[in-house]
C-alpha cells in the first residue's frame, strides 16, 4: 500500500505542455479506466484543472508502477516520453500524502489560499469513488486531504484577503460602507482594470452603476456591458453627488477631479461617505481630495501596496498551515503503518492475552482456594479457547491475500485495537 | 439574607476585570474564541452584579443607587447592559476592547468608595430621585457607549486614510456601522439625559424648594447637555458625520466624567454632599 503521485503543475510546466496532457471532458473516463488497469495499480484518482494534471495511485511497487503510469500519459496523449518526464514531478510514500494535503490546502496553488482547487479536487475523487475506482487508501486520503483543507481553512486566515488590485479594491469598500448593496458606483472612464473593477463591484451586489466616458458613444457601449447609465462626461460631477464609489481611470494626462471639486460634491451629498479608486496612470484625481472627511482614495500603488500587505500575510497564514499539514502527516503515517499485519497480530495477541489472564483471575478468585490440578485446568481452558478462537484471523493476517489491508483494517476496526476510534 | 452581597461584588469586579484583560489582548491577536470567552465573562459579571443590586433592594427597599460607590457600579451596570446588548445584535468585532476599559475603571473606583448601605436621608426618598437617577445613568451610559464607538471610528477611519490597512483594520468593524451607532447612541443617550435633568428639577422642586440653583453638578449637567445637543444639532442640520462627531462624542463622554467624577471630587457641590 503506496502512495504515489505523478503530476505536473504551473511550477513544473507551461501552458502548452499542460493542455496538452490534460483529462478533461470525456477523455477522464477511459484514463480512470485504463489507469487502474495497469499493472501493480490499485487504485486511482485523476485530478485535470487548467493549473495541474495530477495522478494519485495506491501502487503495489512505486518504481515499476511510475514508469508504466508515464508511459500510460505519454500515449494516451500521444507526447513524446523523454519531455513529458521533463515537466513530470513524482512523490512516493510521505511526500506523496504531503502533495495531496497541500493541494486541498491550497499550499500548492498560483494563488496561494484560493479556493477552488479543494473542490475541483472533491470532484475528481467523488468522481473515481462512484466509478469504483478508489480503496482504502484513497478514499481515507482523499477524505483526510478534504479535512486538512477545512482545517486550514478554519484555523488560519489564509483566504481572507484579497490579493488582487481589483478585489482590494471591493475589499476596502467593505471597510467604509456596511452594506454594499445599497451602495451605487460610478465608472469614470475605461480600462482593462477599471473594468474589472467594476465587474468585481456589480458581483459584490453594488445597487445600480453608471459610466461616464469623454467618448459618448463608447460611454453608451460601455453602460450596456455593465448594465448601466450612461452619463455625459460634462456631467459627471453633478452625477457625483449620487453615487458612492467611483472608479477612475481615463487615460488624461493630468489630474480630472480636483480637491475643490469634490469639496462641492461634498457639501451636495452632505458628507455622505465616498470612496474612489484612481487605477489610472498618470493618476486623474488630485491626491488632496484624501485629505478631505469622509472621502477616501486610493490609487493604484496604494491599492497594489494593500494586495502586498495581504500577500506577505498570506505567507505568514501559509506556514501555519503548512504546520498542520505535516502534523496530519503524522496521524495519516500511523493509520498507514496500523495496515501492516505484524503489528495488527501482535496487538490482537496482546488484546486476547489481557482479557484470559483478567477473566482467569476473576475465576480463580471465585473458586477460592483450590489445588494445582484445578488451577491448571482452567488456566489451560483458558488459553486453548484464546488460541483456537485466535487461530484463523492471525492465519489470514500472515498470509498472503491480496487484498490484506482491507483485512487489516477490518481486524482492527472490529476487535478496535486503535486507541484512537478510526474517524470517517 | 445569609449571603453576604459582597461578595457577589466583588466577584462580578473579578469577571469584569478577566473580561478586560481578555479583550485587550484581543487586540493583538483575536480569534472568535477569545472574543466568546470575553463575552462570557461581562455577562457573568453582569448577572453576578444585577443579583447584587437586587439582593441590596430587598435588604433595603430602595434601589442601590443613593451612595457614590453605588451609582458608580450602577453606571458600569449600564455600560456593560448595553454592551451586552449591541454585542448580540450587531456582532461587531472588538467592541469589548473598547468599552470594557471604562466599565471596569468604573466598578474599580466603585470598589474603592465606602460600601455601607447607610439608610437613605429623607430629602433622597423620592420616586423622582430613583428616576433622575436611573434616566441619568442609562444616558451616560450610552454616552461611554458612543465615545468609545468614536475611539474606534477614529482608528479605523486614520488606518484608510493612512493606508494601514493590515492588523487591526481588518477586525474593526466598517466606518459606515459606526458612525450610524455613535449616532443611534446620541440619539438615544440624550433624551435620556434630558429627561434626568427634567426629573431632577422636579425633585429640587419638591425636596429643595428651588427648580435650579446652579450648583456646579447642574452647571456641568447642563454643558454635557448643550456638547450632545450640538453633536445633534450639527448632526442633522449640516450633516456633520464621522470624525468631526466622532471627535465630538469623545468630547462629551469627557464632560459626563467631569460630571459625575470631577465635581464629586474636586469641586464641593450640593449633590456630592447628599450622597456622602
Amino acid at each position: 500500500m503506496n502512495p504515489l503521485v505523478i503530476g505536473l503543475n504551473h511550477k513544473t510546466a507551461d501552458v502548452e505542455v499542460r493542455e496538452k496532457v490534460a483529462f478533461g471532458g470525456d477523455k477522464l473516463a477511459p484514463a480512470t479506466d485504463r489507469l487502474v488497469s495497469l499493472p501493480g495499480v490499485h487504485e486511482g484518482v485523476i485530478l485535470s484543472t487548467c493549473n495541474r494534471v495530477e495522478i494519485y495511485v495506491n501502487a503495489e511497487n512505486p518504481a515499476s508502477v511510475e514508469n508504466e503510469i508515464k508511459n500510460f500519459v505519454s500515449d494516451f496523449h500521444s507526447v513524446d516520453r523523454a519531455s513529458l518526464d521533463r515537466s513530470l514531478f513524482v512523490h512516493c510514500g510521505d511526500e506523496a500524502i504531503r502533495h495531496v494535503f497541500r493541494v486541498a490546502s491550497s499550499l500548492d496553488s498560483m494563488v496561494v489560499g484560493e479556493p477552488q482547487i479543494l473542490g475541483q479536487l472533491k470532484d475528481a475523487y467523488e468522481y473515481a469513488r462512484e466509478n469504483r475506482k478508489t480503496g482504502t487508501l484513497m478514499n481515507r486520503m482523499m477524505n483526510k486531504a478534504i479535512s486538512v483543507a477545512k482545517r486550514v481553512r478554519n484555523e488560519t486566515r489564509i483566504a481572507e484577503n484579497a490579493v488582487s488590485i481589483s478585489f482590494a479594491a471591493v475589499e476596502l469598500a467593505r471597510k467604509i460602507f456596511d452594506d454594499i448593496t445599497t451602495k451605487s458606483a460610478m465608472l469614470l472612464g475605461a480600462g482593462e482594470m477599471a473594468e474589472l473593477a467594476a465587474r468585481h463591484l456589480i458581483n459584490a451586489g453594488v445597487k445600480s452603476m453608471c459610466v461616464s466616458n469623454r467618448t459618448y458613444s463608447r460611454c453608451v457601449e460601455l453602460a450596456n456591458e455593465f448594465n448601466g447609465r450612461p452619463v455625459k462626461f460634462e456631467e459627471f460631477l453633478t452625477e457625483m453627488e449620487h453615487v458612492d464609489i467611483v472608479i477612475c481611470s481615463t487615460g488624461a494626462p493630468t489630474f480630472v477631479v480636483m480637491k475643490d471639486h469634490v469639496k462641492g460634491v461634498m457639501k451636495a451629498r452632505r458628507n455622505r461617505p465616498i470612496f474612489f479608486i484612481d487605477i489610472s496612470v498618470p493618476r486623474n484625481l488630485d491626491p488632496a481630495i484624501n485629505d478631505l472627511d469622509n472621502v477616501y482614495l486610493y490609487d493604484v500603488d496604494d491599492l497594489q501596496g494593500v494586495v502586498d500587505t495581504n500577500v506577505e500575510q498570506r505567507k505568514i497564514e501559509a506556514e501555519k498551515a503548512e504546520a498542520i499539514v505535516t502534523e496530519e502527516i503524522g496521524n495519516f503515517r500511523k493509520w498507514l503503518a496500523s495496515l501492516d499485519a505484524v503489528p495488527t497480530v501482535v496487538a490482537l495477541r496482546e488484546r486476547a492475552d489481557a482479557i484470559r489472564e483478567d477473566e482467569t483471575a476473576k475465576a480463580l478468585n471465585k473458586l477460592g482456594i483450590c489445588d494445582e490440578r484445578t488451577e491448571k485446568i482452567i488456566r489451560s481452558l483458558a488459553h486453548n479457547i484464546v488460541n483456537k478462537m485466535l487461530h484463523p484471523p492471525t492465519a489470514a493476517l500472515r498470509g498472503e491475500a491480496a487484498d490484506k489491508e482491507i483485512l487489516v483494517d477490518l481486524v482492527r476496526r472490529i476487535y478496535k485495537l486503535d486507541s484512537e476510534e478510526v474517524e470517517r | 439574607m445569609t449571603f453576604n452581597p459582597v461578595y457577589l461584588f466583588e466577584l462580578s469586579l473579578t469577571l469584569y476585570f478577566a473580561a478586560l484583560i481578555v479583550s485587550v489582548t484581543e487586540l493583538f491577536r483575536g480569534t472568535k474564541t477569545t472574543s466568546r470567552i470575553m463575552i462570557s465573562f461581562a455577562a457573568a459579571g453582569f448577572v453576578l452584579q444585577t443579583a447584587n443590586m437586587a439582593l441590596r433592594y430587598m435588604g433595603e427597599g430602595y434601589l442601590p443607587i443613593a451612595s457614590l460607590h453605588e451609582t458608580a457600579a450602577f453606571f458600569a451596570w449600564c455600560i456593560v447592559a448595553i454592551f451586552l446588548y449591541l454585542e448580540f445584535r450587531y456582532m461587531l468585532g472588538l467592541l469589548g476592547s473598547f468599552i470594557m476599559p471604562t466599565a471596569f475603571i468604573l466598578m474599580l473606583s466603585s470598589s474603592m468608595l465606602p460600601r455601607a448601605m447607610k439608610p437613605l436621608p429623607p430629602i433622597l426618598q423620592s420616586s423622582w430621585f430613583g428616576v433622575h437617577i436611573g434616566l441619568a445613568f442609562l444616558g451616560n451610559a450610552a454616552f461611554a457607549m458612543a465615545c468609545g464607538i468614536g475611539v474606534m471610528y477614529l482608528i479605523q477611519e486614520h488606518n484608510l486614510k493612512a493606508k494601514h490597512v493590515h492588523g487591526l483594520f481588518k477586525r474593526l468593524p466598517n466606518l459606515s456601522v459606526l458612525d450610524d451607532l455613535n449616532y443611534r447612541l446620541i440619539s438615544l443617550g440624550f433624551p435620556l439625559l434630558t429627561l434626568a435633568i427634567i426629573s431632577g428639577v422636579i425633585w429640587a422642586e419638591s425636596a429643595l424648594g428651588g427648580y435650579w440653583r446652579w450648583d456646579p453638578k447642574e452647571v456641568w449637567s447642563l454643558i454635557t447637555w448643550l456638547i450632545y445637543a450640538l453633536i445633534l444639532h450639527v448632526r442633522l442640520t449640516s450633516g456633520w458625520r464621522g470624525r468631526k462627531v466622532a471627535i465630538l462624542s469623545i468630547v462629551g463622554f469627557a464632560a459626563v466624567l467631569f460630571t459625575f467624577f470631577g465635581v464629586n471630587l474636586l469641586i464641593k457641590s450640593l449633590h456630592s454632599n447628599m450622597m456622602d
